[in-house]
């Protein structure tokens, strides 16, 4: 046991800082030093089940910490990508790959088999990949754990499927851990987990964190998770949506990043084991004696369901680097695929001669997930920003305000101007953003404001004032330069990210506005106030230091490139900035009771 | 009559220009004068935040301050006496060693909403030139020439006075560029 750790944790120490030094990923890490320890190469580790079985937990903590981040208001929102982007991902890839060998002349039932196997992508890597990148809270992201979800919610569905599937007469083997599925006892278990999360936990959880014993609550967390998970499975469900439910209940509790911050080395670690299992298990020799069946089957599965994940990003209004990130993380067949086949082989609806050949295809296709991700996000995507799947919104408005992008900062600029009765014309290029600006009763247009035929539908040719709210700092500065040039009547107002960005701005000549800066400095206005200075002193230090910091960030612009002439303007910036504030504050308030003729200059 | 031409900074001070048409009609007509120089303190400041140091060098590149602003509650508008409260410092424009204003001169062009011969009668009991006095004081205590003032005032036909109104202002603001205007005070 100790000397299978020692092997487990060496690879992935050697592996996986290796991997992410090259830029290839933890996730490849973790695959290759699988394959290298694993029965085909070393074979310093044999038993690759028990490792499987033991590390798929890490895939259920990894469900627990996705759902935290997702309460039930985001989980609700996310209803139509779930069910309508996951039915056409399953079933889209069901009746593709299914049909093509069905109609190859495999008999139907295997062809099925194969379909349903397929269709499924792998939650663990799909989520690790993205979560690497930071991708998770994208559009894009959002829409790949929706699809995630409802395959999760399909587990049961299938395995009920492939048992039915059995010839007559077939032994009936059970789908893997799992209970008779009842749809009473799941509903009374989600109801229970409500009632739980509502009412019994937020009580718990303090009467556990005042212990102030951390292993005590490090113990209930795994506790919480474990029952969860045993539940689920209990009632027929899988571990992993069983889990997953508690975090969203557990999303809006005061104790979330608690729980993050406990359970996430649990995660990281059995993940890691986990694709270490994934990779141990690729059979190395099957890649030797069918390469052709092994690679052109990897090659053309990957291929169908990238086809199938395209069309329903599609469907669904996914644009650029949102619908390739979306279709590429899903694109391999998910380690659940070893489970039908497993399943689907031992009740007999499925011969060995596909089962084998299936299980090394399966392999194959995890491992191509983050070479096909690393390649993309590489090459195609820093392309990719101005490609589009939806078509612009027609546009019939003429107004004399255009604001570009309507999120959070967007919208408090457009509110206040439509509020003053001017006319403006909103565009974003997220859909999500429109229907929410338009259930408020705003009229939002579909579009890529960087671009110079969706800006002329818009109507900047009569326009007079554009505000770039968009939150990608290339694009507003993109777009910034090409009005400028093809427009230049047109006003500009840009949002800057933070000081780079406004750097950058700055030096075009742009008026900008930095999204947090004023707002820190309010706090800091608060800060002065809080350890007891009085509040107009405190203001106007603020004052002073907003225009101080604005004055020098415009020379700084000026003098870039010139890295002596930065550094002795940050050497003085900082000087004068304590003079300024010194002077603006308490220091001269001291003999301060009157301007102009005092009394002691009449005794003069 | 000195042939060397004096430089103006007009001081406009109004809370809400785009309502107010004497002053816009009295800016329009200063504007194309020569050597005055037209600074608009809220709309320079909309925060009321002063930046003192920028003041005070345009005050130092400047022979002669005139300050416009509609008369309010008896007096100049807040962010005007906000400009002297912070601009004019001890150790700049009084007390020691301040003396950077010395010898320059300050006229006021004021405008009233009513008829500005009004004040000093009725329930207005006091003259404007009563009135102005804690700006000249200010303007003496800190060795300035007080240049006096002129005001204008709406009434029933302003619309047919506006021109008369401009035509006046600018030859009173051209002679403050000649450097020959001489104190005197008087309402329109």
């Amino acid at each position: 046991m100790l000397h299978d750790a020692l092997i487990y944790l060496a690879a992935a120490v050697i592996a996986v800082p290796l991997f992410k030094r090259l830029g290839l990923g933890a996730v490849l890490g973790y695959l290759i030093a699988g394959v290298l320890i694993g029965p085909s190469v070393l074979r310093l580790i044999d038993d690759t089940e028990t490792v499987l079985k033991f590390s798929e937990f890490g895939v259920v903590l990894l469900l627990f910490l996705v759902g935290l981040e997702l309460n039930p208001r985001k989980l609700w929102q996310l209803r139509v990508p779930i069910f309508g982007m996951g039915s056409l991902q399953v079933f889209g890839t069901i009746g593709l790959v299914g049909g093509a060998l069905w109609a190859l002349g495999t008999p139907w039932p295997v062809a099925l088999i194969v379909g349903i196997a397929t269709s499924l992508s792998s939650t663990s890597l799909g989520l690790a990949l993205m979560g690497e990148r930071g991708l998770l809270p994208t559009a894009g992201g959002r829409s790949a754990l929706s699809v995630l979800l409802f395959q999760d919610i399909l587990v049961i569905p299938i395995l009920l499927l492939v048992a039915w599937l059995a010839p007559p007469g077939a032994a009936h083997a059970d789908g893997g851990g799992h209970g008779p599925f009842s749809p009473l006892a799941a509903a009374g278990l989600v109801v229970g987990m409500v009632v739980l999360a509502r009412f019994a936990m937020r009580p718990l959880l303090r009467f556990i964190a005042n212990t102030g014993l951390r292993e005590i609550f490090v113990a209930f967390a795994l506790l919480l998770v474990i029952g969860a998970a045993l539940a689920a499975e209990g009632v027929g469900a899988s571990a992993a949506l069983g889990t997953f439910l508690a975090g969203v209940l557990l999303a809006e509790s005061e104790y979330r990043h608690e729980l993050n911050i406990v359970i996430e080395p649990f995660k990281g670690l059995l993940l890691g084991l986990f694709f270490i299992a994934v990779g141990m298990g690729v059979q190395l020799s099957l890649f030797v004696e069918q390469p052709l069946l092994v690679v052109g089957g990897t090659v053309a599965l990957v291929a169908a369901k990238l086809l199938v994940l395209f069309a329903a990003a599609r469907a669904f209004r996914l644009c650029g680097q949102d619908g390739v990130v979306f279709s590429v993380v899903l694109s391999q067949v998910g380690e659940f695929a070893f489970v039908v086949l497993a399943a689907a082989r031992a009740n007999g609806s499925l011969p060995a001669d596909v089962a084998g050949p299936m299980n090394a295809i399966v392999a194959a296709s995890i491992l191509s997930t983050p070479l096909l991700f690393l390649v993309v996000s590489r090459f195609v995507m820093p392309r990719m920003n101005r490609a589009e799947a939806r078509e612009a919104d027609a546009i019939d408005e003429r107004n004399e305000v255009i604001v570009a992008g309507v999120g959070r900062f967007g919208q408090v600029v457009s509110r206040l101007l439509i509020g003053r009765g001017y006319g403006v014309t909103l565009i974003d290029h997220d859909p999500e953003q429109i229907e929410l600006m338009r259930r408020f009763g705003f009229r939002a247009y579909y579009g890529d404001a960087a671009r110079r035929d969706v800006l002329e539908s818009a109507g900047i040719e009569e326009a007079s004032l554009l505000v770039l709210a968009f939150d990608d700092p290339e694009r507003v500065l993109e777009t910034a330069q090409l009005v400028r040039e093809r427009f230049p009547h047109v006003r500009l107002l840009a949002r800057a990210r933070g000081r780079t960005e406004a750097f950058e701005l700055a030096e075009h000549g742009i008026p900008f506005e930095r999204e947090t800066f004023r707002a820190a400095a309010a706090v800091g206005e608060q800060a002065l106030v809080a350890l007891g200075e009085h509040p107009h002193d405190a203001h106007r230090a603020q004052q002073a230091f907003v225009r101080h910091d604005l004055q020098m960030l415009q020379e700084a612009a000026k003098a870039r490139g010139d890295d002596q002439t930065l550094i002795s303007l940050a050497e003085r910036a900082r000087a004068d900035l304590a003079q300024l504030l010194k002077r603006e504050g308490l220091a001269d308030a001291e003999d301060d009771d009157g301007a102009g003729p005092t009394h002691r200059d009449w005794m003069r | 009559m000195s042939p060397t031409r004096h430089r103006v900074l007009l001081l406009l001070a109004h809370p809400r220009l785009p309502a107010s048409r004497i002053n816009a009609a009295l800016l329009d007509a200063a504007r194309g004068i020569g050597d005055v120089t037209i600074h608009d303190l809220y709309h320079a400041y909309p925060d009321g935040f002063i930046d003192v140091a920028a003041e005070q060098q345009r005050l130092l590149a400047h022979d002669t301050v005139v300050l416009q602003f509609p008369i309010q509650w008896y007096a100049m508008p807040a962010l005007l006496k906000h400009w002297f409260d912070e601009v004019l410092q001890s150790g700049w424009a009084y007390g020691r060693d301040g003396n950077a204003l010395a010898g320059k001169g300050l006229f006021v062009a004021a405008t009233s909403g009513g008829d500005p011969a009004g004040y000093g009668r009725h329930a207005a009991q006091f003259t404007l030139t009563e009135l102005f006095r804690p700006i000249e004081a200010s303007a003496r205590y800190c060795g300035m020439r007080w240049l006096g003032h002129v005001a204008y005032g709406a009434s029933e036909r302003i619309n047919a006075r506006l021109p008369e109104f401009a035509a006046d202002y600018a030859s009173r603001i051209a002679a403050l560029t000649r450097g020959d205007h001489h104190p005197e005070h008087d309402s329109r």
